[in-house]
């Protein structure tokens, strides 16, 4: 579905992605494996259309998407739940909810993803009303997965979506992944939490230094010495 | 643009006879369209500069207006005589002049459609989204760019519905504008940067203290006590009476 060919990104005069290319099937978990400052988020965040690529490509079904703006690319069907959240603390919890379903391809539907976002996690329902800023850390998450569903995506990239939260409620989060997974969203997965991702993940890369080093199967990459050594610490 | 719109209201008025309050609306929407084009032409390219560059660029897009002014209407002050300009009504012992309470009527009006509009319309709360959290905008789609020049236009259309307000109760000169802008930072500092309510608390406090420190002592000494309620503001809550704690 998403293919990324040989893909660079700066900032500046520092190269953060160094020619990067990766796929990402339809109905997929795909597994992006790296250490801090690998370039995990600058490739989500290219991909999304923040940052300007400098050369590669992005092939979205067949057409290249890279270097349009942001809004154009959500409206394709490709999500994002953020690094940090990036909740709007505050707006309401249904405000917020109601800002991912701004895009044309979601603002017909927004009452009735609105609806299902509530059922889905019963948390928010509970405190539609609250400042978005006064949730705990895990309700933000589920804010911001929520957020971005209310776009109808048909293809999310999680950028470190368990970040500080608590093991039960991380628990939470991947299975929430796993289950939209299995609904039929494609996911892209970045996780601190190394062997679990590679144990949900059909795919996975493994990016060092703004370069994919090593790619397989999750359970490929789970196998390997290297990954062990590095990533799992065995 | 204040003056720009009050300049528009007295040419209106001169020219066509027509009334400032009921050309309010139009001029507001002309304003609305000026302020968009501008912010997507003029300013959208220094959005990334340091913010000194943008403070440069306004001051200097000012003085391209208040001499722009100068030329065409000259500095002599102009007013606009609406038919009720000398009625009053007596309110029991007070006597209100009509221009003033219509002009503050129409002020209400504009502030509350503002409010309707931030609190209930998708697009007013999309605008409070960006200014919220930037990254988070981005990241969920929204079109940032038209956002920001939609919010640029809606400033421009609330003076422009400002100014054909106050040119029924000041006779308005060019260098106005300036003068204006100083009285609004300081009610918007005192009532809290980034907040409405703050902005409207700030409005009704320094221009009732003005009003009381021209009654009581001498009209001319107005502004100390406005920019003393500034310093005292600034000395024991920095972020303004409603403003949010900066960490
Ligand atoms: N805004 C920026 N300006 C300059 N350099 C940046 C910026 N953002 C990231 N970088 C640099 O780009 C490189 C990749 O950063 P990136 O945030 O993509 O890493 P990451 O893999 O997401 O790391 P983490 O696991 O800590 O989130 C790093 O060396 C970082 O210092
Ligand atoms: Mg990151």
């Amino acid at each position: 579905m998403l293919a990324v060919e040989n893909l660079e990104v700066s900032y500046g005069d520092v190269r953060a992605l160094d020619g990067v290319s990766l796929e990402v099937p339809e109905g997929a978990i795909v597994a992006i494996v790296g250490a801090n400052g690998a370039g995990k988020t600058t490739l989500i965040r290219t991909i999304a259309g923040m940052l300007r690529p400098e050369g590669g490509r992005i092939m979205l079904r067949g057409d290249n998407i890279a270097g349009l703006p942001s809004h154009r690319i959500c409206n394709l069907g490709i999500g994002q739940v953020a690094e940090g959240r990036q909740i709007f603390p505050t707006l309401s919890v249904l405000e917020n909810l109601e800002m991912g379903a701004m895009l044309p391809r979601a603002r017909g539907e927004q009452a009735k993803n609105l609806e299902r976002m509530l059922a889905m996690f019963p948390r928010l329902d509970e405190r539609k009303d609250q400042a978005a800023g006064t949730l705990s850390g895990g309700e933000q998450q589920m804010l911001a997965i929520g957020r971005c569903l209310m776009s109808k995506p048909n293809l999310v990239m999680f950028d470190e979506p368990s970040l500080g939260l608590a093991p039960a409620i991380v628990q939470h989060v991947l299975q929430t992944i796993r289950d939209l997974n299995r609904e039929g969203l494609t996911c892209v997965l970045v996780e601190q939490n190394v062997a679990v991702s590679l144990k949900l993940a059909s795919r996975a890369y493994v990016l060092e230094n703004g370069r994919v080093t090593l790619s397989g199967t999750g359970a490929a990459l789970l196998a390997d010495d290297r990954v062990r050594q590095a990533y799992l610490g065995m | 643009m204040m003056t720009v719109a009050m300049y528009l209201a007295v040419v209106l008025f001169a020219r066509f006879h027509l009334d400032p309050l009921l050309m309010m609306l139009p001029i507001a929407g002309l304003l609305f369209i000026i302020g968009y084009v501008m912010q997507l032409v003029v300013i959208n390219p220094f959005i990334a500069r340091p913010e000194h560059s943008q403070f440069m660029l306004m001051v200097a897009v000012a003085i391209i207006i208040v001499n722009s002014l100068l030329i065409i209407f000259g500095p002599d002050a102009q007013a606009v005589q609406a038919s009720y300009s000398f009625d009053s009504f007596a309110l029991g012992p007070l006597i209100v002049d009509a221009t003033k309470l219509y002009a503050g009527l129409a002020a209400i009006l504009v502030a509350s459609a503002l409010f309707a509009f931030f609190r209930f319309a998708p697009l007013g709360k999309a605008i409070r989204a960006c200014a919220d959290n930037y990254t988070g905008a981005l990241v969920i789609g929204l079109d940032v760019k038209k956002l920001y020049a939609l919010s640029f236009g809606l400033g421009a259309a609330c003076v422009g519905a400002a100014g054909a307000i106050i040119v029924l109760i000041v006779d308005v000169t060019p260098p106005l504008g300036p003068a204006y802008t100083l009285l609004a930072f300081v009610i918007v500092i005192t009532g809290g940067l980034g907040s409405m309510p703050g902005a409207l608390l700030g409005g009704v406090l320094i221009g009732l203290t003005e009003a009381m420190a021209g009654l009581f002592f001498t009209p001319s000494a107005k502004s100390m006590f406005a920019f003393a309620i500034l310093v005292l503001v600034l000395l024991f809550r920095p972020q303004g009476i409603m403003g949010r704690k900066l960490s």
